[in-house]
């Protein structure tokens, strides 16, 4: 067992995990992180995207021990909870408008990706956005509103 | 009383609304299945067969039973007794071979990745380290491989019984007086490539047994199918079984089943007392979610000079796989309706054998059998357009239903209710830039171009909304059709709807609001919609062939109908005025004459909650249960139409620009309907260009994962142009469904567009997924000449890997096999 200790959605944890732990088994069954699902078990899908100190990384190619000391956000820490329930994100509001999701099960991964594409392009073109989210497979949408949604964040002026 | 001014809510119907259940699903509070714990729950494993086909030997769990965490370990002979065998709901043919279907194998595996033993462990690391411990011989033997050599005398054999599962036939007309004499006969042969469906969320089952009552929570399409088999499979009442679908990520068919996993559970779950819980990896899940499409096509079509049609005779080998799961055999069945698709002719025949291979099982895979038909029929037309050097469109034309011909029964029987493939086809023309498209190619082949420019075509029907009740009997279906929906009014005015159409993604709570909104003339967000649970929603049919609306949502309007029809007694009696001179606008009664004086739903709900003043005999609920089974298919329709750059020296395909036009009949969301058009196109293409399961000469699946199973990302994908003509469907919505069409009709229009690139180079087909090395090579092949059926070889010896090499009256035609 090693002991870790991490930030997820800006609550503080220490644990002792076994050093073969992923780090997506890590949020969804120890720290009840369950937003954030998994697809495949070869990195493919990208469905378990985080940002672990503000950068894109799939958890399920991320060992618990890798993120000793990290800052994780995960799709439940996206919202900017309030009072009145919280807020969403540009991008949470955007997928919402413009249907780019339909079982939702890609969402959370796919959210998070655009999430740091924006973050390194504010602007990106519709071919920007497709290469920049080649690494999350949806299998509902084809795609066209998510590249919508992600351009209708970017002129929100999400990354600011 | 209200005020008589208020105005009804503004119509639902066609409105964009965004969805309701994004709420939950865009901030990560959805409730996957994998998302549950239960007290005490432990974690199944599987041991998977590593062959294709073996007899087991001996198998020991004991070791396994002895590992850290390892609660019990079973084989498949722990529960012979009481597993039964995996159901088949569509006995085809009476004289169909189904073969018993273990969910455990006991003797016997009959593909990789059958189950042959579980570990069951405090944690799902456990379960899996102590499958290693679990001793297990096998006596391996032949597999088969290919459905064209399996009939073969002296083949190996899958079951005892042998290869053949059935043949079924379809035929309509004078046959050979159509093929007699005619001015042109054109026979092809056509693939249609294994596919996996790879639904986003991998399933998984949570399984309780407290007190003789069992729940299951499974990621399935079907909870109330699921339950009704789990209680013929294992013989547990009927009434003390509940099955969950809780928020399910995709299906597309896969989740259309009764899967081992889910009958193991339950069975593992009363045996210990304890629930227990089964994730699959991706890489499980592909060896072992059933397959889809995995079809070799003959197709003979005769025409007169002119290019009207005179008769079409197809036959079928269609791979069922290893066992006949929940409708395997019926699936390539549903294409029998459909290879005519939108023509007229004089004669039709239909034949399918359906063949046992030592691979996954095959069934619904999105549009089930329509889609492969389709593309068999669109791939014809286009060659038959070429033989007769003909305009592709215009053929079509000359042999379509015209928009005044309905309703219309067509050679294989069905009457198509409504229709105008001419509006969809122009407006697709128009939106596409056909002509100047068509310029633009010619001169480009003059010119030599080495990147050719296609124009490939789909002019598509389906029928969907499945479906009769009577004509699933008289396929030999094991139910009916019909769907269910009530209503319950709530005392302030607020609605809750049960459907028995289980949601897994295709937007219900929103679209069924809207509905309901316009029917009750409640508010939109008045509505909650319940679905998914046999304990909330008792009686449905479930979620599968484009029928949640054209059903589902009819039997919502009778559901309405009813609650309108009792209210309307009530609001008499808190009018004091006669039933027979109330008039209903949405929302409200009032009385004829007299507009000033009405009572709303939600008032009339409020006096029934209360009932202190109902007419004798009048009982206190408006709630309603309906059940509607429809008469009839409905049939969507609509031209697609792909641009694709071929690059000739390096095999690529560029989809240069997509349209789709669809009709769909009347939209109740058209936000909704796009997203099913966009995401059945992109499935489509993917068929085209980029997917197939590949097994090796031994049978082992080679895509077990994401990164050779090419699911096809943003960056594969074009951006699509949609648009929509309507002609309304014979429902009282004017429905159809839109689940299917973008998949069944985006596939023969990428292919079609390809070869329409080369065909000016000598290349009659090229079989899907048309992969640049594939393209290149029939490229090469029709440059070569000669040299070229070398290279064919060479293919032939590539794709053996799936297809074998002795083709049993299905060889592709000469030139056609790459």
């Amino acid at each position: 067992m090693t002991h870790i200790t991490v930030t997820v959605d800006g609550a503080k944890y220490a644990d002792d995990v076994e050093p073969r732990l992923l780090l997506v088994h890590y949020l969804r069954e120890r720290v009840g992180k369950t937003g954030t699902p998994i697809g495949c078990d070869t990195s493919n899908c990208g469905a378990c995207t985080v940002l672990m100190d503000g950068v894109s990384v799939k958890s399920c190619s991320v060992l618990a021990v890798q993120a000793d000391g990290a800052d994780i956000t995960t799709i439940e820490g996206l919202a900017m909870r309030g009072e009145a329930g919280g807020e969403w994100h540009p991008l949470q509001r955007a997928f919402h408008e413009e249907h780019a999701l339909q079982c939702g099960y890609c969402t959370p991964g796919m959210i998070m990706a655009a999430a740091d594409l924006l973050r390194d392009n504010p602007h990106p073109s519709t071919q920007e956005i497709r290469e920049g989210l080649e690494g999350n497979l949806c299998r509902c949408t084809g795609y066209e509103n998510i590249v919508r949604a992600v351009q209708r964040a970017a002129e929100s002026g999400v990354s600011s | 009383m209200t005020a008589p001014t208020q105005a009804p809510p503004a119509l639902e119907l066609g409105r964009a609304r965004a969805r309701k259940e994004d709420a939950r699903l865009i901030t990560g509070q959805t409730n996957w299945t994998d998302n549950i714990v239960l007290p005490g729950m432990l974690h199944m494993a599987f041991l998977r067969s590593p062959y294709a086909h073996a007899k087991i030997t001996s198998v020991d769990v004991s070791a396994a039973r002895e590992q850290p965490g390892v609660i019990a370990a079973f084989s498949g002979a722990d529960f012979a007794d009481e597993q039964g065998s995996l159901p088949c709901a569509w006995p085809v043919t009476p004289d169909i071979v189904i073969p018993a279907h273990p969910p455990m194998a006991v003797d016997e595996v009959r593909y990789v990745g059958e189950a042959v033993a579980v570990v069951v462990a405090r944690d799902r690391y456990a379960a899996a380290d102590a499958l290693e411990a679990i001793e297990i011989d096998y006596e391996p033997l032949p597999p088969v491989l290919d459905i064209r050599t399996a009939l073969d005398e002296g083949s190996p054999k899958v079951h005892e019984a042998g290869n053949k599962s059935f043949e079924w036939t379809f035929a309509n007309g004078d046959l050979e007086a159509a093929f007699r004499d005619a001015p042109v006969v054109l026979e092809r042969t056509f693939r249609q490539q294994r596919l996996i469906p790879s639904a986003m969320e991998p399933r998984a089952v949570v399984a309780s047994c407290v007190g003789g009552e069992f729940t299951l929570w499974s990621a399935t399409q079907i909870p109330h199918i699921l339950r009704l088999m789990l209680a013929m499979v294992t013989g547990i009442p009927e009434q003390n079984i509940r099955v969950i679908a809780p928020d399910v990520g995709g299906g597309f068919g896969s989740k259309l089943q009764v899967t081992a996993e889910e009958v193991l559970a339950v069975l593992i779950a009363r045996r210990l007392g304890r629930p227990v819980k089964w994730t699959e990896s991706r890489s499980e899940g592909n060896m072992t979610v059933h397959h889809g499409r995995d079809q070799w096509q003959r197709i003979r079509v005769a025409a007169d000079a002119d290019g009207k049609l005179r008769g079409l005779d197809v036959d079928l080998l269609a791979d069922m796989g290893a066992y006949l799961m929940l409708v395997t055999p019926g699936v390539p069945l549903l294409g029998a309706f459909m290879f005519n698709a939108i023509y007229k002719m004089d004669a039709y025949k239909f034949n399918c054998t359906g063949v046992f291979t030592t691979k996954m099982p095959t069934d619904a895979y999105r549009g089930a059998g329509r889609p492969e038909a389709t593309f068999g029929i669109e791939r014809i037309m286009d060659e038959l357009a070429a033989e007769l050097g003909l305009e592709p469109l215009e053929l079509r034309a000359r042999n379509w239903i015209a928009h005044d011909e309905f309703p219309y029964t067509t050679i294989s029987g069905l009457t198509y209710d409504s229709g105008n493939y001419e509006a969809a086809t122009a407006r697709a023309r128009e939106l596409l830039g056909y002509d100047d498209l068509r310029r633009e190619q010619a001169e480009r082949n003059a010119a030599g171009d080495p990147v050719r420019l296609g124009i490939g075509i789909s002019t598509f029907t389906e029928m969907c909304g499945l479906a009769p009740s009577r004509v699933l009997g008289s396929l030999a279906y094991g139910a009916g059709g019909w769907e269910n929906a009530s209503i319950r009014m709530l005392p302030t005015g607020k609605v809750e709807v049960v459907t028995g159409s289980s949601a897994h993604g295709q937007g219900h709570e929103t679209a069924w609001s809207q509905i309901v909104a316009d029917q009750l003339g409640v508010p939109f967000e008045d509505i909650r919609v319940l679905h998914g649970d046999t304990q909330v929603s008792p009686k449905g049919m479930d979620t599968y062939g484009s029928r949640s609306l054209a059903v589902g949502g009819m039997a919502l309007v009778s559901a309405c109908d009813k609650v309108i029809e009792k209210a309307k007694v009530i609001a008499a009696a808190m009018m004091e005025a006669s039933a027979a001179d109330l008039e209903w606008t949405r929302g409200r009664f009032a009385v004829r004459g007299d507009p000033e004086k009405g009572v709303t739903i939600g008032e009339i709900a409020l006096a029934t909650f209360a009932a202190h003043n109902l007419p004798d005999g009048v009982e206190p609920s408006l709630d309603s249960d309906a059940t509607y089974d429809p008469d009839n298919f409905s049939f969507p329709h609509g031209t697609h139409l792909c641009a694709t750059e071929v690059d000739t020296e390096t095999g690529m395909v560029t989809i240069r620009s997509y349209v789709a036009v669809d009709d769909v009949g009347k939209v109740v969301n058209p936000l909704i309907v796009e997203g099913q058009v966009h995401g059945g196109i992109a499935q489509g293409i993917a068929q085209a260009l980029y997917e197939e399961a590949v097994y090796d000469d031994d049978g082992n699946l080679l895509t077990t994962t994401l990164a050779d199973y090419l699911v096809p990302s943003a960056a594969d994908l074009p951006s699509y142009v949609t648009s929509r003509t309507e002609s309304p469907a014979a429902n009282r919505l004017g429905v159809k469904g839109v689940g299917e069409a973008g998949t069944i009709a985006s596939t023969p229009a990428v292919v079609n567009a390809i070869i329409d690139a080369l065909r000016p180079l000598g290349v009659p087909d090229v079989q899907m997924p048309c992969t640049p090395e594939r393209v290149w090579r029939a490229i090469q092949a029709a440059r070569d000449g000669a040299q070229g059926s070398a290279a064919e070889q060479h293919e032939a010896r590539q794709s053996n890997q799936t297809q074998g090499n002795s083709p049993q009256g299905m060889a592709p035609e000469g030139g056609a096999s790459s």
